[in-house]
C-alpha cells in the first residue's frame, strides 16, 4: 500500500510537490495574507465619532489621520527608535558574528552560539521586567555608576529633552538599551550565516592581491556579508516597528506605534486607525527593501 | 644572473599545535625557475607555499625573497601573487573588476587600469569577457581569470597552489603546457603546488619531493626519476620495484635496498639469455593488466616478492598478452639501471 503511493508519487511530481506545498502555502494564503488583507481593508475604513461605529466605505480620511502631528510624531519617533537599535545592533553585532565564523575554534565557536541562543529560551516578558529592575534608580546600573562617581553624567544624560527621563528604567534611553539588547540574537545570526558561507581564501586572496586588512574589510568582506546584515536589520528594524511591551513597561507617557495599534484597536475600538498605523511598518519595510536591492545588498546571494 | 635567490627557506618549521606541518626545512629556488613542490596531501608542500605568501608564519627559521627577510611580513606586503587551489574569485565583481583588483587597491588611474586588464584577457585569452560574472565561466575560464588577476601585478614570484586540480584531465593537459609557455614568455618565478607527479615531472625545471614536513629529495625532473634518493621518492615519483634484503644480494650482489623502474625490465621466454652486464631472474606471470598505451605485467618470483614490468603496446594484437596468464617467463635488466636507495 505505501509502497504503491510511494511509486505514484514518483511517477506523478506534480502531485508530490502539491502535496509538499500545499499546506504550508494555504496556511500562508489564508493565515498570514488574509490577515493582512483584512488589516488593508479596515484601513481604508473610518470611524464614526458620534455613534462609535465603523463605517464600512472606502475613504482616505484614516490615512490622513496619521498625518496630525500627535500620530504623526508617534510614527515618527518609532522609526528613529528602530533605526538606531538597528544600526547599534549592526555595529556590536558583526564583530562577534565575525569572530564566530572566521576565527573561534569549535568549541568556542558552541559556547558563543549558546551565550547568544540562551535568553531566547526564556520569556521575553521576564526578560524586560529584568531589565527595568537592572536599570532602576536603586537598580544595579545605577549603583556602578555611583560607585566610579559618575551620578554627575548621568544626570545630565537623562536631563537631555526627548531621550531623558526620571531614571534610566523610565526614558527613551531605557527603551533603546533594552531594544538592542532584546533584539541583538536576531542580528547576529543572519550576519553569522553570511560570513560562514564567505569562503576563507577570499580574504586571503584580498590580501595576497595588495589589500590591508581594513580595504578587505570594505571591498569583500562586508559586501559579501552584506544580504545577512540587510536581513538582521529586518529582523531588528521590523520587530522594533510592531513592540509595544518594552515601551510600555520602560518608556514614558510617549507612545510607539505598537501602544498606538493597541490602543485605538482596544480601548476605543477605532479599528481603522489601528490598522493604518499598522500599514505604516508595512510601507516602510517595503520601501527599504527596495532601497536596498537599489543599492546591489542582494547581489551576492 | 640575479645575486639573490628568488625563494630561501632556511631551516624553517611551521607547527600547528604540536604537530609540525613543516619541520625544519632549506630551500633555494632561482629566480625565472618553474619550480614544484610535490607531495602527497600533508606533507608540508601547501604550508610551505602559504608561507611565501604570507598567509601562515613560520614558527621558526626565516624566508627569504631576493635576499629580504620576509618571515613575519603580512601577506600585502610581499612582491609574490597566489592562485588558489579553487580560484576564490570575487562572486560579487565581474571579471574585469576582479582582474583589476590588485590596481583598484593601489589606486592606479581608471584608465591605466583598462588597459592593463585589456591586455591581461589578450594574454588568458578571455577577451571580452569581462563583463561576465565568475559563476557564469567555465572551470577553465575561471582558472584563467584567476591567473590573470594575479599576474596584472607584475609579482616576481607566482604561486600556485594546485591549480589545475579541479579541471578535467584533457584541460589540465592543455593548461600544464600552456601554464609552462606563460612562465617561459614571463621569465618569473613560478612555485607550483601538486600531488600529481605526471604533472610536476611535465611542467618544472626542478622539483622538491614533500613527505611528512620534510624534502625528500630536490632536483630536475630527469634527476628525481632516474636517481631516486630513497623509497619514498621512488615510490611517490613513478613506479619502482624494490629489491631489499637476500634477494637484492642474489641479484644486486651487494647489500641494501635498491629500486628498478618497471619499464627497464624486459619479458623474456623462460629459455632466454642474459649477456655479460646484464642480470636475469625467473618467475610467473601472476597478472596481466591491458592499459592502452601499454600493458602491466604482475611477475611473482621464486621466494614470493611480485615484480612489475610494463611494456609499450607495439603490435595491433597487444589485447593477446592476457592470454598468457601463469605462463612462467625469464626477467632481464641491465645493472645499470639499478639504483640504490638511500635510507
Amino acid at each position: 500500500m505505501l509502497q504503491k503511493a510511494s511509486t505514484y508519487l514518483y511517477q506523478h511530481p506534480k502531485v508530490s510537490l502539491a502535496l509538499l506545498l500545499g499546506p504550508p502555502l494555504g496556511y500562508m494564503l489564508v493565515v498570514y495574507f488574509g490577515s493582512l488583507l483584512a488589516l488593508l481593508v479596515n484601513s481604508f475604513y473610518r470611524l464614526d465619532t458620534f455613534t462609535g461605529l465603523i463605517v464600512r466605505e472606502f475613504t482616505l480620511s484614516t490615512y490622513a489621520k496619521l498625518f496630525q502631528k500627535a500620530n504623526f510624531d508617534i510614527i515618527v519617533r518609532t522609526v528613529s527608535m528602530a533605526a538606531a537599535v538597528t544600526l547599534t545592533d549592526a555595529i556590536f553585532a558583526f564583530p562577534l558574528a565575525y569572530y564566530m565564523a572566521k576565527r573561534a575554534s569549535k568549541k568556542t565557536k558552541s559556547f558563543l552560539f549558546l551565550g547568544v541562543m540562551l535568553p531566547l529560551w526564556s520569556s521575553y516578558l521576564v526578560r524586560v521586567y529584568a531589565w527595568k529592575l537592572i536599570l532602576a534608580k536603586e537598580g544595579i546600573v545605577s549603583w556602578f555608576i555611583r560607585l566610579f562617581g559618575l551620578q554627575g553624567a548621568l544626570d545630565q544624560l537623562l536631563a537631555l529633552p526627548g531621550i531623558g527621563g526620571s531614571s534610566l528604567a523610565l526614558s527613551p534611553i531605557g527603551v533603546f538599551l533594552v531594544f538592542c539588547y532584546i533584539w541583538m540574537p536576531y542580528m547576529i545570526l543572519p550576519i553569522n550565516a553570511a560570513l560562514e558561507r564567505v569562503p576563507r581564501n577570499f580574504e586571503e586572496a584580498s590580501a595576497d592581491l595588495g589589500a590591508n586588512a581594513l580595504l578587505t574589510f570594505a571591498k569583500i568582506t562586508l559586501p559579501l556579508a552584506l544580504p545577512g546584515v540587510i536581513a538582521g536589520s529586518i529582523f531588528t528594524f521590523s520587530l522594533t516597528l510592531g513592540d509595544f511591551i518594552v515601551p510600555l513597561s520602560l518608556g514614558n507617557s510617549k507612545f510607539f506605534i505598537g501602544q498606538a495599534v493597541y490602543s485605538h484597536q482596544g480601548t476605543s475600538g477605532n479599528i481603522p486607525l489601528a490598522a493604518a498605523f499598522t500599514m505604516a511598518p508595512v510601507l516602510i519595510m517595503v520601501i527599504y527593501l527596495l532601497v536596498a536591492r537599489k543599492l546591489g545588498a542582494f547581489d551576492a546571494l | 644572473m640575479e645575486l639573490y635567490n628568488a625563494v630561501t627557506f632556511f631551516k624553517v618549521s611551521k607547527y600547528f599545535g604540536d604537530v609540525a606541518a613543516v619541520d625544519e626545512i632549506d630551500l633555494e629556488i632561482k629566480p625565472g625557475e618553474f619550480f614544484s613542490l610535490l607531495g602527497p596531501s600533508g606533507s608540508g608542500k601547501t604550508t610551505s607555499l602559504r608561507m611565501i605568501a604570507g598567509f601562515d608564519q613560520p614558527t621558526r627559521g626565516n624566508i627569504y625573497l631576493f635576499g629580504r627577510d620576509v618571515s613575519h611580513l603580512p601577506p600585502y606586503e610581499r612582491p609574490v601573487n597566489t592562485v588558489f587551489q579553487d580560484y576564490a574569485l570575487f562572486p560579487h565583481m565581474n571579471v574585469g573588476e576582479n582582474i583589476a583588483y590588485g590596481l583598484m587597491i593601489k589606486r592606479v588611474p581608471k584608465k591605466e587600469q583598462t588597459e592593463r586588464v585589456q591586455k591581461m584577457l589578450a594574454l588568458v585569452q578571455l577577451e571580452g569577457m569581462e563583463k561576465r560574472k565568475p559563476s557564469q565561466l567555465s572551470g577553465g575560464q575561471r582558472q584563467r581569470v584567476a591567473l590573470a588577476r594575479a599576474l596584472i601585478n607584475n609579482p616576481k614570484v607566482l604561486l600556485l597552489d594546485e591549480p589545475l586540480g579541479a579541471l578535467d584531465l584533457k584541460l589540465r593537459q592543455q593548461m600544464q603546457v600552456e601554464l609552462k609557455a606563460l612562465q617561459q614568455r614571463l621569465g618569473i618565478t613560478f612555485i607550483f603546488v601538486t600531488h600529481d607527479q605526471e604533472e610536476a615531472l611535465t611542467m618544472s625545471d626542478r622539483i622538491a619531493v614533500f613527505s611528512q614536513g620534510r624534502i625528500q629529495q630536490i632536483g630536475t625532473p630527469a634527476e628525481m626519476y632516474e636517481n631516486p634518493a630513497n623509497e619514498f621518492v621512488a615510490g611517490f615519483v613513478g613506479t619502482s620495484n624494490l629489491l631489499r634484503g637476500e634477494l637484492a644480494e642474489r641479484l644486486v650482489g651487494e647489500k641494501g635496498t635498491f629500486a628498478i623502474r618497471p619499464e627497464k625490465i624486459q619479458l623474456k621466454p623462460a629459455d632466454a639469455s642474459a649477456t655479460e652486464n646484464e642480470t636475469a631472474v625467473d618467475g610467473v606471470l601472476k597478472d596481466v593488466v591491458y592499459l592502452g598505451l601499454y600493458t602491466r605485467y604482475l611477475v611473482e618470483l621464486e621466494g614470493g616478492l611480485d615484480l612489475v614490468v610494463i611494456r609499450q603496446n607495439l603490435n595491433a594484437s597487444s589485447m593477446s598478452e592476457l592470454k598468457r596468464k601463469s605462463e612462467r617467463v625469464r626477467l632481464i635488466w641491465n645493472q645499470e639501471h639499478v639504483h640504490r636507495l638511500g635510507s
